[in-house]
């Protein structure tokens, strides 16, 4: 029986049907060999892969423009520039790999915005591997772009039409999937979410966005931030440029890490409001995505974490404008980190994010994600950031062009450009 | 320790045990077709509890899922429904771990537990709770002698096997085939290597996962098995009469046939 902690104090846990539990078992003993003891030279390959194949590291950009309109050191993670186009290709990559060490010969993946997709799908298509993708159908018609991506590199997509068809249901049919085909299939789960040791594996291939921070701000800023301010859906982009900021990551030994310094960086978990905050219990409407804001404690695809749900336990139909960030959990592990006043939820609607969307795009000439534009719409408020700020940029924002100017025609925003260019 | 209406179920002959998810499409019509399983022959009645994430389920349970909730099930209406239910045969109720949890407080799921045995229910069926974090709820079972039972899937090794035969009460589930419920047309051969592994263990073995006919039913036992599970099959039925908009009695009637045709089916493996 493998000894790794599968909780993250009250969360986390392995709640899945017994047909995946010796999947599960041989996961966490190839993560525990191969991610955390580095058998095989595999994370050597990882890293030397991570950065050939994608381009890491990843620049660290001072915001000349935000800084001066806000009045502080704004500095950028540049997570859109890894290849792809977001921060996913960390984990996809990472656990792609380590399929193949298992010797796993299928990959298959959910995705909500396209984004862990087509991550996915390029890492499998890099490592030679069979690769097929569940997204839900009202992300595919959100996501046209993503869904050619994936198809480009050689996946297939398997949209899901349960439910709403966003993010929630493409995990339960890529479970589903898994449920049938465990014996020569991994499961490439696209955030710090799921049974353990997801959440500590995805979070461990994602820490090498906080561990470039942290040199990066010593080398060109002094010292360490103020404050770090990440999106948050699952999770995975924030723990990622959180991880080594806190103490409970196992590599937080790393030479360079001084945990009294650390404490004293803020962490901001920047989650979707969406329309409100309210919920609609009669329809099972919750329509944001705020679960560590709003959440109650519940146990979601493998996991016990917080939960958009109602008083019985039915999980809620969640929303955001950005699909990324259309999920009814979140990971256990900042749940807890939430718990613990580590990290501190705040929220923005999804007027905000795109106003910030078209703010940072005309200010920086960075057109984000949605997803990200939630993180640079916290900006603009009032909270005590200190001053200097890393902002992770998790994604590019050119899956998201079509959206954003739907979204954005429907909503009277000062700062959105017109398309009368196409006006006959 | 294990609930004596369920020891009894499987005390003579093979079990048939029949699965609807209640509020299937709506209440009334389900208190008929959950009736119909016990005149149809029914030793026990494995009735679900609909939960919006069903991740062990396949299409057709998946979209009686759909339909209860739609029709108004809640917690509260399936502890009702189990209490209007006139049937005298054992009822497991079928559910997935996050609603038994938030019925529970700091003392974990021992309300639930203690509300189910109040309306008449006598055991468990959880499919996304393995051994690993069945303890809370196995105690309070124990508390109340309600029977937990566990699913062995074709990918248990024997470790695991024993884990789960030590938690079990009541019988094993075992699960016939790799994936999610749903009907087949033919019986998986995973199912007789797993009821061989199993033929030493004292408890008795129920198989589902697949099974739609008689002749399915009597080959499962004929190989061994103690008691046959069957859901979707049942379900497609209801499916179907929802989508003609039948009247109630007519997928009442094919429900109880299919039912009689599977019990006489395992009653002949057995011979």
């Amino acid at each position: 029986m493998p000894e790794t902690d599968t909780t993250f104090g009250d969360y986390g846990g392995q709640y899945v049907p017994e047909a995946l539990m010796p999947a599960i078992e041989e996961l966490t003993d190839a993560y525990e060999r191969y991610v955390l003891a580095n058998e095989d030279g595999f994370m050597d390959e990882f890293r030397e892969r991570i950065h050939d194949f994608g381009g890491r590291p990843t620049p660290l950009q001072r915001a000349d423009n935000l800084s001066e309109r806000y009045d502080r050191d704004i500095y950028l993670k540049r997570e859109d520039l890894l290849h792809g186009g977001a921060h996913k290709l960390n984990n996809a990559l990472g656990q792609v790999l380590l399929a193949k060490y298992m010797g796993k010969e299928r990959i298959i993946a959910e995705t909500g915005a396209g984004q862990h997709g087509t991550a996915t799908a390029m890492a499998a298509a890099h490592l030679d591997m069979p690769c097929e993708i569940y997204m839900g159908r009202r992300d595919v018609n959100r996501q046209r772009p993503n869904v050619f991506r994936m198809r480009i590199n050689g996946a297939e997509v398997n949209p899901v039409d349960i439910g709403r068809g966003t993010l929630k249901e493409a995990i339960s049919e890529t479970m589903r999937d898994w449920a049938t085909t465990v014996e020569n299939t991994h499961y490439v789960i696209g955030s710090i979410v799921g049974p353990a040791p997801f959440p500590a594996m995805v979070r461990d291939f994602h820490r090498i966005i906080s561990e470039e921070t942290r040199r990066q701000t010593r080398e060109q800023y002094g010292r360490l931030p103020d404050s770090v301010v990440a999106c948050a859906g699952g999770g995975s982009n924030t723990m990622g440029i959180f991880a080594d900021f806190t103490s409970d990551s196992p590599f937080s030994t790393a030479p360079d890490s001084n945990t009294d310094a650390d404490e004293d960086v803020s962490l901001f978990a920047v989650e979707a409001g969406g329309s409100s905050l309210d919920v609609d219990e009669e329809r099972g409407v919750a329509p944001n995505s705020a679960s560590l804001s709003t959440g109650s404690e519940g146990v979601l695809h493998g996991a016990r974490t917080k939960l958009l749900q109602n008083t019985d336990g039915q999980i809620m139909e969640s929303h955001s404008v950005s699909s990324g960030l259309d999920y009814a959990g979140v990971g256990p592990e900042l749940a807890k980190l939430v718990d613990d006043d580590r990290v501190t939820p705040v929220n923005v609607d999804d007027d905000a994010a795109l106003e910030a969307f078209h703010r940072f795009s005309q200010e920086e000439g960075i057109i984000p994600a949605l997803e990200t534009a939630h993180a640079f719409a916290f900006l603009e408020t009032d909270a005590d950031l200190g001053e200097f700020v890393v902002v992770n940029v998790s994604g590019r924002g050119d899956k998201d062009l079509e959206a954003a100017l739907e979204e954005t025609a429907k909503r009277d925003l000062p700062n959105a450009p017109t398309m009368e260019v196409f006006d006959e | 320790m294990s609930n004596p209406a369920i020891d009894a179920a499987f005390a003579d002959e093979p079990a048939f045990i029949p699965y609807l998810a209640a509020g299937d499409p709506s209440y009334e019509a389900s208190l008929e077709y959950v009736e119909a399983l016990a005149r149809g022959g029914a030793d026990i009645i494995e009735l679900g509890l609909p939960f919006s994430e069903p991740i062990a389920e396949g299409s057709t349970i998946q979209n009686a899922i759909v339909r209860s909730l739609q029709g108004g099930m809640t917690v509260g209406r399936y502890f009702e429904f189990v209490t209007d239910l006139d049937v005298d045969v054992p009822v497991v109720c079928m559910t997935y771990y996050n609603l038994i949890y938030q019925y529970g407080d700091e003392s974990g799921p021992e309300p639930f537990v203690r509300k189910a045995k109040s309306v008449g229910i006598d055991g468990f069926v959880v499919p996304d709770l393995p051994a690993e974090e069945a303890d809370p709820l196995r105690e309070a079972c124990d508390r109340h002698g309600l029977d937990l039972v566990f699913i062995v899937a074709p990918t248990t090794d024997d470790e695991r096997l024993d884990r789960l035969v030590s938690l079990s009460s009541g019988y094993l589930y075992i699960q016939a085939r790799l994936g999610v419920t749903g009907a087949r047309d033919d019986v998986s051969n995973e199912t007789t290597s797993s009821l061989d592994r199993l033929a030493d263990y004292d408890i008795p073995k129920a198989v589902g996962f697949g099974i739609k006919t008689g002749e399915h039913a009597r080959d499962i036992i004929a190989g061994g098995a103690d008691g046959i599970i069957v859901g979707s099959a049942l379900v497609d039925i209801i499916a179907e009469g929802t989508e003609t908009d039948s009247p109630t009695e007519e997928p009442a009637a094919e429900l109880e046939s299919l039912c009689q045709e599977l019990k006489a089916g395992a009653l002949e493996g057995a011979q």
